[in-house]
């Protein structure tokens, strides 16, 4: 790691204003992305802003079908949210299967749906549930926030502040995890409402999460595992590493979709 | 045995210290003055380093000295060197090309080292390092055994032509071409073991500390072996003579074999703590650890395996690739050739072998003894190739392995070996009936049902532990003997000290070799001390690997203990006025057989220290000493069984059951040999399901350096295991003991591979099994027959 200076802030706006007086800052939540980049010194930044500490940035709301996560949760409070469970267990399975124990802890679901990795669990849960993505300055909903592998709609000085969305009738979340990293190797997550199906896939796709329309009709017509059974995605559209081929991961899109929607039931 | 004493279930003396933060590791270790050093390492597989400039590095904050290897050179400093001399089938000696400790005119591998750094912080040390500019001449690199044969290969060192090192041979050319020649059936199959790195939880990490007063070097360092790390350090590298050297292992955090070798950094850190006059420590990160620790494993063979009409196996033949890496490491010959094919007998009597093995050199870390070393890749060809004879001639593996048992013992094996006791057949049923073997077809048939695959497979394994005589080895080959020593010092009050040479990074040898002592004389274990890994407190010894502590290190100490025992019956027999033949020891008192007469251990202790009441004549103290060579190697063996079910949507194997029964002798501690165990069953699991060293063949840059590409098995990829075992006590040895650190390792990847195999019906996978190869060939399959 590189020499770097840490600041502790208090609210939004004053991370906000230390951030755009320096020109190699970043914010830093749980740190479990970050800190590991700058041990491998792949990140250099000359100041953290720290934002964990900033009051109402992290915490659980509920009103009515209406979830609000704070961008400095722990995946371990949404994964523990009896709240939350009542109304969507899908994504409490999903933070529960996040790293482990000690990563559950520090990482935080701001700090995930910013990163934006490809192989995170969180953006399938966010852009299936057609969240809203809360950020200081305004609000972006989910198909317009994520833009590729680790880009996403943020502007430079912009803080996500919180997650929100509608509880979904129905939601499942599948994940076959990298055997190495435990990251997504292929991950879906399915949600149902009145006004549809969506269907996002993380881990799989060369352009970061992605959502599945084929799959999405498939089950308006149908709510069943089999709709999606015989519903392939283009290989060529999909990632292809030492761990998995892109037909192989085209195949855990399928086994995957069809598994989250059984989940669901 | 006592509560304490042998085959008790004692839990660890050491792992208080271990489980509240208090262990004392090398990187604990501070000393006045001490700075810290970051090696300048190569970023390329292959090429020719032109220049060295550290000029900006040098003024940096912090920066004490940037050396480099022509320094070092200029200083005396040796090369590496492997320390076991193996002969080429042609007579010519194997081919060692030059290691040097930092490279001087060519870097061989990627973390090849190049200068260091010594600075303040170890941070400082590591930002100057990056500003020291080396300049490099790409060269082509060749990371696989195969290719580097190849005719148009890279030349990795100019000492070995065609980079072959040696082509080596055992066995019987001519009568097992004859076998096979004859045989009503041959079995022929492919095998690749696959390349492992380590990762011991502790890095590597050294502290060389130059005392200009004393001309006097001391070197903590994360070792299995110190003394033989001393030996090596001034017999052969010139960083000291041996009375000059103070070499001290600390507690170290596994090993595993990575630790038996003598690394480029504690060579460098020593000679760079006399250059700059400060103690210089480095310690390894995760990275660095997988970029230059030893790795194990990677043979690449093929097999013919010849029967007879009633199935007896009447020859075997091997023929053997292993890739040592860019550089020859320790023990790297010893590994493929002597730990490797006079195993290939297995639990099978077989009249004629041959195996011929090639090593050679590539743009990777060099290859070494991994836990294991050899047996695993010995079993693991063996093991898959009587089960695909089992598969090809439609008959039981359960009885074509029952067939071919060696069932009478002493059994002289066509490959040196000669095994001492054993009873295949007890392991082998034991498993079967742990396993239910029986009742396998109904739980398939529910599995089926389930649209699962579900598979069965066994390994019958032998190793050999204890790896020995020293006289035996040197014949073929080994530069040290492989005895051990030990020395029992009885205090004045009754407390005892056991010195051992023998080195513990996990093994619990500060609770076993108390047991053997609390065993002889009755005393509680906190009243042992057990004390090894200093060369200044312990007298020259040869450390730990191979399972070797047990039947060779407390070997050593029951003879110490048998010499003290002789002096306090005599010490004894005096004070109580009795004949010496009739003084026993019990219960921490020392008796006159038959009488009430009796002395507290403490008082002939005291005794023999207070000197006023000795028989005439005899030496004052309580205190001897030991060395032991054994007469033999000891033959640990057993059945595993592992029941998988495969997900055919996902290639995902899960392990439902498996069953260990092993006979390892005579046990002092079941709990902790249990423990040995299931850290050898994950590491074994760990190779056959998901881990492999992978480089990129183009370039030979490490593509698994951390673990988010490196598998290593975690607590859920394991089952719970069932173990047990069978006892033949080794002959050879005064405890009866055959060792039980590595059977885990050895026996587990095959009984796996063979399950894996049996429930896709595909035999041709490759280790690891990854859901990725294990789908890839059901489609591969399905394809096929889709074809068709
Ligand atoms: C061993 C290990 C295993 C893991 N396994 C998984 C896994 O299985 N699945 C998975 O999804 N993830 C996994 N992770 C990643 C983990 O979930 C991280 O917590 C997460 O990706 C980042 O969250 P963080 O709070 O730690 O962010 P940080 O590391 O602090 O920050 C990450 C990035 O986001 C930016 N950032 C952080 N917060 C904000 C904000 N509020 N507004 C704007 N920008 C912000 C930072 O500047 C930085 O660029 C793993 C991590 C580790 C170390």
């Amino acid at each position: 790691m590189y020499a770097t200076s840490y600041h502790r802030t208090s609210s939004v706006d004053e991370a906000v204003n230390l951030r755009a007086s320096q020109d190699e800052g970043r914010y830093i939540s749980g740190g479990m992305t970050l800190i590991a980049t700058m041990k491998q010194r792949l990140a250099a930044p000359s100041d953290l802003i720290d934002l964990r500490h900033i009051a109402g940035l992290k915490g659980i709301t509920v009103k009515g079908r209406t979830v609000r996560i704070g961008a400095a949760t722990p995946h371990a409070d949404v994964a523990s949210s009896v709240e939350i469970r009542a109304l969507c267990p899908a994504i409490c399975n999903l933070a529960g299967m996040i790293g482990d124990p000690h990563v559950r802890h520090m990482g935080t679901i701001g700090g995930s749906v910013a990163n934006n990795d490809p192989a995170a669990d969180y953006p399938s849960a966010v852009l299936a549930l057609n969240a809203t993505i809360i950020t200081d300055r305004r609000e972006i909903p989910a198909d317009e926030f994520f833009q590729g592998m680790f880009e996403t709609a943020l502007q430079d000085t912009e803080i996500l502040t919180a997650i929100r969305f509608e509880a979904p009738d129905k939601a499942g979340y599948a994940k076959f995890a990298n055997p190495a990293s435990r990251y997504a190797l292929t991950g879906v997550f399915v949600a149902k409402t009145a006004s549809g199906v969506r269907v996002a896939v993380t881990g799989a796709g060369s352009g970061g999460v992605f959502r599945v329309p084929e799959m999405e009709a498939a089950l308006g017509a149908s709510y069943l595992p089999e709709s999606v059974a015989g519903i392939s995605v283009d290989p060529g559209l999909l990632m292809e590493d030492m761990h998995a081929t892109a037909e192989y991961r085209a195949n855990l899109v399928r086994v995957m979709a069809k598994r989250a929607v059984q989940s669901s039931l | 045995m006592g509560m304490e004493g042998i085959g008790a279930r004692v839990t660890r003396k050491e792992d208080k210290r271990f489980l509240t933060g208090k262990g004392r590791y090398t990187d604990d270790m501070v000393v006045p003055g001490m700075k810290h050093a970051f090696f300048v390492r190569s970023p390329h597989a292959h090429a020719r380093i032109t220049g060295i400039d550290a000029s900006v590095a040098l003024g940096m904050p912090g920066v004490i000295a940037v050396l480099e290897g022509k320094q070092l050179q200029a200083d005396g400093i040796g090369n590496l060197i492997c320390g076991w001399m193996v002969h080429s089938k042609d007579g010519t000696p194997m081919k060692m090309g030059a290691w040097r400790p930092l490279a001087i005119d060519t870097v061989r591998y990627v973390g090849d080292a190049v200068a260091i750094v010594v600075a303040d912080s170890a941070a400082e040390a590591r930002d100057a390092a990056e500003a020291v500019m080396v300049d490099y001449d790409e060269l082509p690199a060749v990371t696989t055994s195969l290719a580097a044969l190849g005719a148009d290969a890279p030349q990795i060192h100019p000492e070995a032509p065609g980079n072959l090192i040696f082509d080596w041979q055992i066995g019987d050319p001519a009568a097992t071409d004859a076998a096979i020649a004859a045989a009503a059936h041959v079995i022929e199959i492919d095998i690749l073991n696959n390349r492992l790195s380590p990762n011991p939880m502790e890095p590597r990490a050294t502290l060389g500390i130059y005392d200009e007063a004393e001309d006097h070097f001391t070197c903590y360092t994360t070792s299995q072996n110190p003394h033989v790390a001393r030996l090596v350090m001034s017999a052969f590298y010139n960083v000291a003579p041996e009375n000059k050297l103070r070499v001290i292992a600390p507690d170290v955090g596994g090993g595993f074999g990575s630790k038996i070798y003598i690394y480029p950094e504690e060579i460098v850190c020593l000679w760079a703590s006399k250059k700059t006059g400060v103690p210089v420590k480095w310690t390894s990160d995760r990275t660095e650890a997988f970029l230059t620790d030893a790795h194990g494993r990677d043979h690449v063979s093929t097999v013919k395996m010849a029967f007879d009409k009633d199935h007896r196996i009447t020859g075997l033949k091997v023929d053997t690739v292993a890739n040592l890496g860019a550089y020859m490491s320790l023990f790297s010959s010893a590994v493929p050739t002597y730990l490797y094919a006079t195993l290939l007998s297995g639990q099978y009597a077989i009249p004629a072998i041959h195996a011929n093995v090639r090593t050679v050199y590539t743009n990777t870390v060099p290859v070494d003894a991994y836990r294991g070393a050899g047996r695993p890749e010995a079993t693991y060809l063996l093991e898959r190739t009587i089960e695909t004879a089992a598969r090809e001639l439609g008959i039981s593996p359960v009885e074509l392995r029952r067939k071919n048992f060696i069932r009478t013992f002493p059994y002289q094996t066509p490959v040196i070996m000669t095994y001492d006791a054993g009873d295949y057949e007890a392991s082998l049923s034991a498993a079967m009936q742990a396993a239910d073997w029986d009742g396998f077809p109904a739980r398939r048939a529910q599995s089926e049902a389930r649209g699962m695959k579900r598979g069965i497979g066994m390994s019958c394994y032998i190793e050999a532990c204890g790896i020995a005589p020293s006289q035996a080895v040197g014949s073929l080959g080994a530069g040290v003997g492989l005895w051990e020593s030990a020395e029992v010092r009885v205090n004045a009050v009754g407390t005892i000290e056991v010195l051992t040479g023998s080195h513990s990074h996990g093994q619990g040898h500060e609770t076993t070799f108390a047991q053997l002592v609390a065993d002889r004389l009755g005393v509680p274990i906190a009243s042992v001390n057990i004390v090894h890994g200093d060369t200044d407190k312990v007298q020259m010894g040869m450390g730990t690997y191979g399972s070797r502590s047990g039947a060779v290190g407390m070997s050593a100490v029951v003879k110490a203990l048998d010499k003290v025992e002789m002096k306090a019956k005599k010490i004894a027999a005096h004070l109580m006025e009795a004949d010496e033949a009739d003084i026993v020891i019990e219960n921490g008192d020392v008796k006159v057989a038959g009488t009430d007469k009796s002395l507290p251990w403490f008082q002939v202790a005291l005794a023999a220290y207070t000197a006023h009441n000795l028989p005439s004549g005899m030496e004052p103290g309580l205190k001897e000493s030991a060395f032991y060579d054994p007469s033999n190697f000891t033959f640990p063996a057993g059945c595993y069984i592992a029941e998988v079910e495969i997900d055919p949507e996902t290639g995902k194997t899960e392990i439902l059951q498996f069953v260990a029964a092993d006979d390892f002798g005579n046990i002092i501690n079941p709990m902790i040999v249990e423990g040995q165990v299931h850290g050898g069953l994950a590491q074994g699991i760990g190779q056959a399901l998901l881990e492999e060293v992978r480089y990129d063949e183009n370039n030979g840059q490490l593509l698994t350096a951390s673990y988010m590409d490196y598998a290593m098995p975690r607590a859920d990829d394991l089952p719970s295991f069932s173990l047990s075992h069978q006892n033949t006590p080794c002959p050879g040895n005064p405890l009866g003991i055959k060792g039980c650190g590595e059977a885990g390792a050895i026996g587990s990847p095959p009984a796996l591979m063979n399950a894996i195999t049996d429930a896709i019906g595909i035999n041709t996978l490759s280790m690891p099994a990854t859901p990725l190869k294990v789908w890839s060939a059901l489609q591969a399959v399905q394809m096929r027959q889709a074809a068709e």
